[in-house]
């Protein structure tokens, strides 16, 4: 049994990157190849060709996908898995001293349900309860790795900004969402304020900035002088003036939306996403004209009063004013099925195929600048892919494969086996547990 | 004086007394060095608190008191080394004030105890912080629980005050039952104890009123900060002693200077992803450090991990259980994973022993002997060696913090702290004979109580004192 078990687990670690070739499938490639059907050949964890017909390199594994579809793998450009005690330092309404990457928790079981469902790269966000939260970043989902090794590796790094409801936490006296217990209250209570904390944090920030600046060319100069403090919360803020890190905003209403534009520019920085965004098609032309990205929910609204005025034609009419727009999860299981939000972009508002798979492939790699290496099906791109058994827009589609890097993290037919050996080896556990405890108080034993 | 003297006996009298007689011998004993191979019938002669001679052919000195060793086993003292037996109650909470939901901070009097007041509004509150603290200043005489874990046969505890984040510096401590503290310092400086787990509103314990910091990435950011702090201060201080005409004077930050005075961190991690993540952020605070609780290090690739970084590791010896069963008889769900780590977990002193990484064991607030006893046995079941276990309750931890020269072995000219048994010091039915702290003897109560079993291992390790 325990061989078995053994077996089992050792089939189920992902195999080293080595060639494969992907044959037979439609193969929707969200890049200049468009669909077709034929083969793709992943070599040293990169697409190395696509086509009808390849050349099968020596010694590779072929799948045949005959009836399958492949598409680029999905990438979540809102989610909050992976991280370990709390997304929110929601104590103070400045916290981009904190960051993400000191807590990322590879053993996260909702790592792997996004795997299954077909996500390889996920954007992972500080939580909504401060007007400038923490520092994010980019993690492929490489189930089974070190925290470190699921670090997406040349990815800009984020930090997270919220407006409106709830960094300021109207009628909530003691404060503290998101926070472990409540806290005393905390400024701001209002919109007004919100902005008035993001624009003082970034007063603050160029103070900070030409400090270190003045220190950096005085070491030029070849002086010696005492560098000054490092604060980790300027710091951060320092880093999105010098456009080393990208500002996710998390919004809801077309007034604040401004709000924001009008603030990072004023203070010198680009706004990179608008997060949510419900009422972004109100003002598409203004969130196209500040150079931002749009990523907002396919059909989801009412949760609460700034998400009334939302409609499920947002994605594709802000699409349709220039906007690189993503559909995202911000949750752990509606991030199992992106691939049918994306498809709800065809039913509402009209998107072609490739527009509403890219809603959740290329346009949000665009959004996190790793466009270049991953998000569409690209000789030279990481060989990151999902094989479906169906049209992969459909709510029947169920996921096959899913590769990173070349390697197959996840294998339908590896799991349901798996599955049944985990079972067993519960049990014995369990019954192993049982009889040693028996064995050390036999005296009391509750009667049934 | 004769008053207090005659109390602190009457206190004492019921379960242990200590009697000091200018020299003892003990002969023809077993005697288990540690440091050398074991003395099959031997003598240990002890004199002014310190061992003066010990083998085979040993004269016993004409003015000493001595125990006939037939039948008797003689051990190196046992060495807890993270503890927080001596600060009083078994609480730390105690001592911290605020504590659970508590808004106000009447409670907190003392300098000691300020950190739990007011809420926090970032890093520069320095929160839950008393870096300052040194555990051999809050000590006190009379502590109950030093008889209760001499008893099990320890010696000597490296004591810590273990509220908020940055407790204070533990200190090592020999547990002699005299009037005065002092007596019972070996070493006030042995480190920083530092925990992970206690975001917010002094959830933890350890006070703390509120406020940043409030989540795990919150601490860790708070911590990064004080050192790169404490790294800013240090070199203002410098230049500013060197030349302070026309500098403005650095302000007195007791926090940095806890921080600074202190030569090693402890760091909490259980969890395979938490053993990953200390020794990066370790590595990155560039402090020597001692990683404490590691329930995972079973895990192969704890261990490995561990060994390649050259790791220093207090080990829990408290072993995680199955959860409370639920009131309606309901079976608990557990996860493969939980299973896997209740039926694996005590294979970790053997597996770290043979991937050659430096650990030692510590009670995490296992005080009744029994208990204790079980623990260890547990681990002898799983693999490692008496030898071994031994190694890892007295000079393993005694070459961890520095003081291998005084404790930790049986050798001539380190201090007498010594354990007295009948049967194998691990064995379930042991009886512990006599204790000699400091050269005191101290006979430990009849029939310890069974004492409650061990709480549950929760992921937060820490928190030694057992009153969560």
């Amino acid at each position: 049994m325990k061989k078995t078990l053994l077996a089992v687990l050792v089939a189920l670690v992902p195999l080293c990157a080595e060639t494969i070739v992907i044959q037979n499938a439609t193969v929707m490639t969200v890049g200049s190849k468009g669909t077709f059907k034929g083969s793709v050949v992943v070599k040293d964890g990169k697409i190395a060709e696509l086509g009808e017909k390849v050349m099968v390199p020596a010694g590779a594994t072929v799948i045949d996908a005959g009836g399958q579809y492949l598409i680029p793998g999905i990438i979540d450009c809102h989610s909050h898995i992976a991280g370990d005690g709390g997304i929110n330092e929601g104590s103070v309404s400045v916290s981009s001293m904190v960051n993400i990457k000191d807590i990322i928790n590879p053993d996260d079981i909702a790592i792997y349900r996004a795997l299954a469902g077909g996500v390889t790269t996920a954007n992972i966000l500080h939580g909504s309860a401060n007007s400038i939260g923490g520092q994010t970043l980019p993690l492929k989902m490489r189930w089974g790795k070190s925290a470190e090794e699921l670090i997406f590796v040349g990815a800009t790094p984020g930090i997270k900004f919220a407006l409106g409801e709830n960094p300021k936490r109207a009628g909530n006296p003691v404060g503290g969402r998101g926070a472990a217990t409540p806290v005393a209250a905390r400024y701001p209570a209002t919109r007004m304020g919100v902005e008035d904390v993001i624009r003082e944090a970034f007063n603050d920030a160029h103070t900070y900035k030409a400090e270190w600046d003045a220190y950096d060319a005085k070491v030029a100069h070849g002086e010696h002088p005492i560098a000054p403090r490092v604060d980790l919360k300027l710091q951060a803020l320092k880093e999105v003036l010098e456009n080393k890190r990208y500002v996710h905003v998390h919004c809801y209403r077309a007034d604040e939306i401004l709000m924001m534009i009008r603030a990072a520019e004023d203070s010198g920085f680009k706004v990179r996403v608008f997060q949510h965004v419900l009422e972004g098609y109100k003002v598409a032309k203004e969130i196209a004209a500040h150079g931002a990205g749009a990523s907002t929910f396919s059909d989801w609204w009412a949760y609460k009063i700034e998400a009334i005025d939302a409609i499920p034609f947002n994605a594709t009419l802000m699409m349709k004013k220039g906007i690189v727009v993503s559909l995202n999860s911000d949750d752990a299981e509606l991030m199992r099925h992106l691939n049918t939000e994306a498809g709800k972009a065809i039913k509402y508002g009209g998107a072609t195929e490739t527009e509403a798979l890219a809603m959740v492939t290329l346009n949000p790699a665009k959004q996190l600048g790793i466009d270049k290496t991953v998000g569409s099906i690209e000789v030279g791109k990481d060989a990151d892919m999902v094989l479906y058994d169906s049209f992969p827009l459909s709510d029947f589609a169920k996921v096959e494969k899913v590769l990173i890097d070349g390697t197959v993290y996840f294998d339908r037919d590896k799991e349901l086996v798996a599955q049944t050996a985990k079972e067993a080896e519960k049990k014995r556990l369990l019954e192993k547990e049982k009889a040693a405890q028996q064995k050390s108080t036999p005296a009391r034993r509750p009667n049934q | 004086m004769k008053k207090l003297l005659f109390s602190t006996f009457l206190v004492l009298s019921v379960s242990a007394i200590a009697e000091v007689p200018s020299a003892v011998a003990i002969r023809n004993a077993k005697i288990v060095t540690v440091s050398g191979p074991v003395i099959a019938k031997g003598t240990v002669v002890l004199r002014n608190g310190l061992i003066e001679a010990v083998g085979e052919n040993v004269t016993v000195p004409a003015d000493a008191w001595v125990v006939d060793g037939e039948g008797i086993t003689v051990y190196p003292g046992l060495i807890d080394g993270l503890s927080t037996v001596g600060t009083g109650g078994g609480a730390p909470a105690a001592a911290g004030g605020g504590g659970r939901g508590g808004r106000g901070a009447a409670t907190a009097a003392t300098a000691g105890q300020a950190a739990a007041a007011e809420r926090s509004w970032g890093p520069e509150d320095r929160p839950q912080t008393t870096s300052w603290v040194l555990a051999a200043d809050e000590i006190v005489a009379g502590d109950g629980r030093v008889n209760t874990v001499r008893g099990a046969g320890f010696t000597t505890t490296v004591t810590f005050p273990t509220r908020g984040i940055f407790g204070g510096q533990g200190s090592i401590i020999d547990l002699v039952s005299g009037e005065k503290p002092a007596e019972m310092i070996l070493v006030p400086e042995a480190g920083q104890y530092i925990a992970l787990g206690r975001a917010g509103g002094g959830g933890g314990g350890g006070g703390g009123g509120g406020g940043f910091p409030s989540s795990l990435m919150g601490i860790i950011s708070y911590v990064r900060q004080i050192y790169l702090d404490a790294d800013h201060y240090q070199k203002v201080k410098e230049a500013y002693a060197k030349d302070p005409r026309g500098m403005q004077r650095p302000e007195y930050d007791r926090a940095l200077e806890g921080v600074l005075a202190s030569k090693r961190i402890l760091l909490p991690a259980n969890r395979l992803v938490e053993i990953d993540r200390m020794l990066r952020f370790g590595a990155e605070l560039k402090q020597p450090m001692i990683l404490y609780g590691a329930r995972d290090s079973y895990l192969p690739e704890a261990a490995s991990l561990l060994k390649k970084a050259n790791a220093t590791v207090l080990l829990s010896l408290k072993w995680p259980t199955p959860p409370a069963r639920q009131p309606d008889g309901e079976e608990p769900t557990d996860t493969l994973r939980a299973l896997e780590q209740r039926d694996k977990a005590p294979t970790a002193p053997a597996v770290l022993q043979k991937a050659g990484v430096k650990f030692a064991l510590y009670s995490d607030g296992l005080d009744a002997p029994r208990d204790f006893q079980r623990a260890v046995k547990k681990a002898l079941d799983n693999g490692l060696s008496r030898e071994d276990a031994l190694r890892a309750l007295t000079l393993s931890p005694a070459e961890i913090y520095g003081v291998a020269d005084r404790v930790g072995s049986i050798e001539k000219g380190k201090i007498a702290n010594l354990v007295l048994t009948k049967g194998d010091i691990f064995e379930d039915r042991t009886t512990v004979v006599m204790v000699f702290v400091d050269g005191k003897k101290y006979t430990p109560a009849e029939t310890a109580a069974p004492g409650g079993r061990g709480g549950p291992a929760t992921d937060e390790p820490g928190n030694p004192g057992g009153n969560r």
